[in-house]
């Protein structure tokens, strides 16, 4: 009797392993990623032109260092799933990235990178320099409405991301105050936020992603960093009403 | 209401404020599910800040009657010091926790998140601007508040003894002035104080006017049953407001008028919300919760009661034990069972240092060479009479 047992529990842990060693599941709950906010121009370029153009504005937590690095960010990463998923469109996305900036400092490079890139979508992740500065809430939230209103007047959509879930530098600095601001910014000016503190947060809670995990390589980094992209992907997908896939998960 | 006896009422909800304060102070801690901020506008720093006022202004309101202007000045000024001892010695702590983080931390995931540490490197700069509590870390913000409202206290607490009506107009013109220009004092590196001293004073200062017979002339308005309805009101509306803050999906409930007026509930300057709600949970708790409560005097209530006693080295230990649950957190485990022992094991330790500290007053007070106790002490809510 007890046989049968031992080698079918030895066949579940090695499935388990087998399973562990597979994709991560950081599937995200839908309401984290889809909401009402349309990206119009990404429907229509899709649709009409064939080609999308996504330009990421952002600050360190867009990039990761390293010869991979590039293409193992969210992204490249959110370039190469879109891609796939949009077959026979010209998908491009460009990284606007530079550690340190505020929001408004960004802000204030927005119209020139309008003309620049001339991109459909802008991803723009803002939040934690200006948290770890205390930058006063009302000046983050005039640099946000600067930058999304610049966007908009090129004819441009645009999605906001908050900041990243750390929980080991939690302690040092209130980001809930700026994640805030911007989901009420985003919300005013009726465009998609990603969420990316809860949704961060989430796959910390269901055991996802141990985040508060060390290591020197970019063993953890790359593999989040796949699913932001991912993640990013579907919301794009679905706020541009390109149903091309038939499931909404991010997976 | 008050009259000369202590009221308990102050030390216990001042005691489990504390307790509060101390699980929201704890990052991604699942146990703060339960404290009062995610039922309603107002948090445990109303409590706290308008107990504090209430003490002050009964300890001291008495020492100035009883030993002049000079003195309960005095007595007031050295308490702003002692929070002041108190508030670097945290600093401290809090500096041996993230140098420690900083140096035994690398992730490339959150190489961003390490420029927190940037300020290590002036450490000249950094440090006097903590000294000058301009530079205050996240969650080190209440007592620099406290500090500045004792400093304000002694002109305040004079006219509140003189003119209490005046007084208390004052306060309100000074927060009505605050919210107009803007007023705040200024922060380092950048930004203005977390808690606004001129929009918070107006707290203390109620809690001090209540004190200091406001209580008893309220007492018509407080007891009657409009009052309990409409506080009861306020408090359902606000729980609803805060429901779809945590409910996907149901913000598309609160129609975008009233989000125009409701938003954004500003805790920096204490939102006329924050405010209301504070005063519609007094109003509801103090019809259920008598001050001659028989149940006050019961052992269960004991330990939420000397903590409420001893409020500022319980407040400090507080900060103390958050910084030592989340280190916890980040070098064990961050897990649900973590964070439920990191918060009960936190508040049985501030139950026992404050019966430690109850202990050694009493032990202090009977010695028979100690000098006699004449100094007041704020943290005796009533103290004796």
């Amino acid at each position: 009797m007890k046989l049968p047992v031992g080698v079918f529990a030895a066949f579940l842990a090695l499935l388990g392993v087998a399973v562990a060693d597979d994709r991560p599941t950081c599937e995200i709950p839908p309401y984290l990623l889809f909401g009402n906010n349309e990206l119009k121009r990404v429907t229509a370029v899709v649709k009409d032109d064939r080609r999308l153009t996504v330009a990421v504005v952002g600050t360190g937590s867009s990039a990761l260092a390293g010869p991979d690095g590039p293409s193992s960010a969210y992204p490249g990463r959110l370039q190469e799933v879109l891609r796939q998923r949009l077959p026979g469109v010209a998908v491009k996305v460009v990284t606007l990235v530079r550690s340190r900036q505020t929001a408004d400092d960004m802000a204030k490079g927005m119209a020139k990178l309008m003309v620049d890139e001339r991109p459909d979508l802008v991803v723009w992740q803002s939040g934690t320099i200006d948290a770890i500065r205390r930058i006063e809430p009302d000046d983050f939230r005039a640099a946000l409405d600067e930058g999304i209103e610049a966007v908009q007047k090129a004819g441009a959509d645009i999605i906001l991301m908050n900041m990243q879930y750390s929980p080991r530098t939690e302690i040092m600095v209130a980001l809930d105050p700026y994640a805030d601001t911007m989901r009420v910014v985003a919300q005013q000016h009726e465009v998609p936020l990603f969420d990316r503190l809860s949704i961060m947060r989430h796959w910390s809670d269901t055991g996802a992603f141990d985040l508060y995990a060390g290591g020197k390589d970019n063993f953890l980094a790359s593999r989040v960093h796949d699913c932001i992209g991912r993640g990013m992907a579907a919301m794009i997908l679905d706020a541009a009403h390109l149903h091309v896939s038939e499931h909404k998960a991010a997976q | 209401m008050v009259t000369t006896g202590r009221d308990l009422r102050l030390d216990l909800f001042r005691g489990i404020a504390l307790w509060l304060i101390f699980l929201d102070h704890i990052p991604s801690n699942l146990v703060a599910w339960i404290t009062i901020r995610n039922y309603g506008f107002s948090d445990a720093t109303e409590i706290f800040v308008f107990v504090s006022g209430y003490t002050a202004a009964f300890v001291y309101g008495k020492e100035m009657r009883e030993r002049g202007f000079v003195i309960a000045s005095a007595h007031i000024l050295r308490r702003a010091w002692q929070i002041y001892v108190a508030h670097v010695f945290l600093f401290a702590i809090y500096l041996a926790e993230i140098t420690y983080v900083a140096t035994s931390f690398e992730n490339p995931l959150y190489a961003e998140e390490m420029n927190i540490l940037d300020f290590l490197k002036q450490p000249d700069v950094t440090i006097v601007q903590a000294l000058l509590l301009k530079f205050k870390p996240a969650n080190m913000d209440v007592l620099p508040l406290y500090i500045v409202l004792l400093l304000l206290f002694p002109p305040i607490l004079w006219l509140l003894r003189l003119q209490s009506t005046v007084a208390l107009a004052a306060s309100a013109l000074l927060y009505a002035l605050t919210w107009h220009f803007n007023w705040n004092l200024p922060s380092y590196p950048s930004g203005h104080w977390y808690f606004n001293p001129f929009a918070w004073q107006l707290l203390f200062v109620f809690g001090a006017w209540c004190a200091l017979g406001g209580a008893e002339r309220l007492a018509g308005v407080l007891h009657s049953r409009i009052t309990l309805a409409v506080a009861v009101a306020y408090l359902v509306f606000a729980f609803l407001i805060t429901l779809t803050w945590v409910l996907p999906g149901t913000s598309q409930f609160v129609p975008s008028w009233l989000e125009e007026v409701i938003y954004p509930i500003d805790k920096v300057n204490l939102d006329v919300l924050r405010f209301a709600h504070f005063l519609a949970l007094a109003v509801v708790t103090v019809h259920f919760v008598p001050s001659d409560w028989p149940f006050l005097n019961s052992v269960w209530l004991r330990p939420a009661i000397i903590c409420g006693q001893h409020s500022l080295e319980i407040f400090c230990l507080g900060i103390f034990l958050s910084f030592a649950a989340h280190f916890a957190m980040t070098e064990i485990s961050g897990g649900f069972w973590m964070q439920v022992l990191a918060s009960a094991l936190g508040i049985v330790i501030m139950i026992a240092a404050a019966g430690l500290l109850t202990w050694y007053k009493r032990a202090e007070g009977r010695h028979p060479g100690s000098r006699p106790k004449k100094t007041p002490d704020a943290d005796l809510a009533g103290g004796e009479a």
